[in-house]
């Protein structure tokens, strides 16, 4: 298996190799620099900070530089966050959203899966049906409708609960403070949710139908332990092959997130790196999110030999 | 009903036909048809659709005339309202905050919105039927080669592909249904590849190879109308993941411009004035989740109806 990861890791430089040309090559075709502006600048200093940056060189010159660069881990300076540079930049974004990405993933694995496999042994009673909607709704209703409306609602009007007013602040990081991530984490979590619910249901059904399931309600096992020792494990295998695009999908709702509640994550630097033609900050984010997407990967699949004795690596 | 044989070719034709009207198509559809949820979404479905192309002749105001008089003012009905449009109502759903009315625009999104639902994923289609066909037919080393650049492609989350797109090359309607087909392509392409290594198993591709025909048309001719069923399961999947993804875009400030607009722009619009005119939220986000709700129930329909195992 160490084996296995081993040459998974390798395979993942390749891929990297081709999602930063194929990103470096894309930003370089757009039209407008970085240093385009209404006002033009006089010439020579245009052109002192093109060459400050390179961007005096023919486009393969600066991707072979930008390569090196990369090959000794440096992402290289902001073109538009002067005095930052771009592993700076994620740094400090970093944290913010792997908090808040990390908090709902797991709100959302512990939630999906308990009412996944609820609804799956109250099959076609009102109970599934209830879950099952309600899944649906979390699918089709996208995070930026939620996010205002969960705002409206606990943020703008306040929920009275049980004689409590409860007011949740609606933007701000605020140091990550428990209350200020409440709502950005429900959003983020809420899609997750409903697929993974749906997710575990299917699989949940179709392996309490198994031979070996019987077996062990034949053997007299209580129903709470033939799901919890003997059902649920097989029934996660497809749960962890989503993981991985889970954790895209949370990567994108972040982006929405973020936004509306103005907090300093990565999600922002790329909507603005890309719009500011900020080349440097783009491929960071890029690069950033390509990794975690291919260790999310690799991670499932090792969990999946974990799980399922019959997986075997060679 | 099999009857023994008895006399003319033409009777003989007569049963043929016979068996053959309860195919896999025929048996798939009177499934769809008695699938509740399908039929009424395809109803409700049709009727959006029909009111997105009918949007001028349904409302006075066009989609950009704005009227100072009525800004952000809200439809008569509305509960606990505090600014109403005027008294003959005809601003079913309010106005927003240019005064412009709310339902034609409403409308018009749905034209954008479905539109680029469609065409994305017929472009999506396109690019993924002759990818993954290709690949599967081909087999060998082409075959590793294509799908592992399929597996490169899905390492990233495709949503920053577009965004950079839509970057690149100015934004624009065209280039938006390009750039949402050019990344929804993937699953399609695993899809039919897929399928096609089963069929190309199959005896009657042999006949076929036997007969001299050449690949590409046994492709064409053999292997994708073979592939059909999955395929149109995966399109009504597709679309409205499309439709989610314009929106997502439009929400980031990247899809379509004003005065055009789509559910996502009217959305967006919508959360930022949520707390003075929440009417602005509701009637495009209600429209829009049906509609996603309308192809989810026709997809999961279909999967239903044309899945043999189920049978």
């Amino acid at each position: 298996m160490l084996s296995y990861a081993i040459r998974r890791i390798l395979g993942a430089v390749p891929t990297l190799f081709i999602i930063v040309t194929l990103t470096f090559f894309m930003m370089r075709l757009a039209p407008g620099g970085p240093f385009d502006s209404a006002r033009r600048l006089p010439p020579e200093i245009e052109h002192n900070i093109k060459a400050a940056y390179n961007l005096d060189k023919p486009v393969y010159q600066q991707y072979l530089i930008y390569l090196d660069d990369l090959a000794h881990f440096d992402l290289g300076p902001s073109f538009k966050n002067k005095d930052f540079s771009v592993s700076q930049l994620i740094a400090t974004g970093l944290p913010v959203s792997a908090e808040i990405g990390i908090s709902a993933m797991i709100i959302a694995i512990l939630l999906g899966t308990g009412l996944g496999t609820l609804a799956a042994l109250k099959q076609n009673k009102a109970s599934d049906y209830g879950v099952m909607s309600l899944a649906m709704a979390g699918i089709t209703i996208p995070t930026f409708v939620t996010a205002p409306v969960l705002t409206l609602i606990f943020g703008v009007y306040g929920l009275n609960l049980f004689g409590y007013e409860i007011t949740l602040p609606v933007g701000g990081w605020n140091g990550g403070a428990f209350h200020n991530i409440i709502l950005p984490v429900t959003v983020l979590a809420l899609p997750q949710i409903a697929i993974i619910s749906r997710l575990v249901r299917g699989s949940m059904i179709e392996v309490l139908h198994s031979n070996y399931v019987r077996t062990a309600r034949a053997k007299g096992l209580p129903n709470h332990l033939v799901v919890w020792r003997h059902a649920l494990r097989a029934a996660l295998l497809p749960l962890v092959s989503y993981l991985g695009p889970a954790v895209a999908g949370v990567l994108t709702g972040s982006l929405v997130v973020e936004q509306i509640f103005g907090l300093p994550g990565i999600g922002r630097y790329f909507v603005q790196g890309a719009l500011n033609r900020d080349y440097t900050l783009v491929m960071g984010v890029v690069i950033a999110y390509a990794t975690l997407v291919i260790v999310m990967n690799l991670v499932a699949d090792l969990l999946y030999a974990v799980l399922d004795p019959r997986v075997r690596f060679d | 009903m099999v009857t023994p044989f008895s006399g003319g070719k033409a009777e003989l034709i007569e049963q043929a036909q016979e068996v053959q009207g309860r195919s896999l198509w025929v048996d798939a559809r009177r499934r769809l048809f008695r699938n509740k949820a399908a039929m009424a979404s395809i109803v409700l479905l049709g009727a959006i659709a029909l009111m997105a192309i009918l949007a001028p002749l349904l409302s006075a105001y066009s989609f950009d005339a704005q009227d100072y008089n009525v800004v952000s003012c809200s439809p008569d009905w509305w509960p606990d309202s505090t600014v109403i449009c005027n008294a003959g109502g005809t601003h079913w759903f309010g106005t927003d905050y240019l005064g412009r009315d709310l339902f034609v625009r409403v409308l018009y999104g749905a034209r954008v919105s479905l539109t680029v639902g469609l065409v994305a994923t017929l472009v999506s289609l396109l690019i993924g039927v002759a990818y993954g066909a290709v690949a599967g037919f081909l087999g060998g080393r082409i075959d590793e080669f294509m799908m592992r650049f399929v597996d490169v492609l899905y390492s990233l989350p495709f949503i920053f592909f577009v965004i950079i797109l839509m970057v690149i090359f100015h934004r624009s309607l065209f280039l938006l249904f390009i750039a949402i087909g050019a990344v929804e392509w993937l699953t399609m392409a695993r899809i039919v590849r897929g399928q096609t290594l089963s069929i190309k198993q199959k005896e009657f591709i042999e006949a076929a190879r036997a007969a001299g025909v050449g690949t590409f048309s046994i492709i064409r001719r053999h292997v994708i109308p073979n592939v059909v069923g999955p395929v149109i399961v995966y399109v009504t999947l597709t679309i409205p993941s499309v439709i989610l993804a314009e929106s997502f875009l439009s929400f980031l400030g990247l899809g379509v411009q004003e005065p055009l607009t789509s559910w996502g722009v009217l959305i967006s619009d919508g959360a930022n004035q949520l707390e003075t005119a929440p009417w602005m939220l509701v009637f495009p986000a209600v429209f829009m989740a049906i509609t996603l709700f309308c192809f989810n129930f026709i997809g999961d329909g279909l999967r239903d109806a044309l899945d043999p195992k189920d049978r």
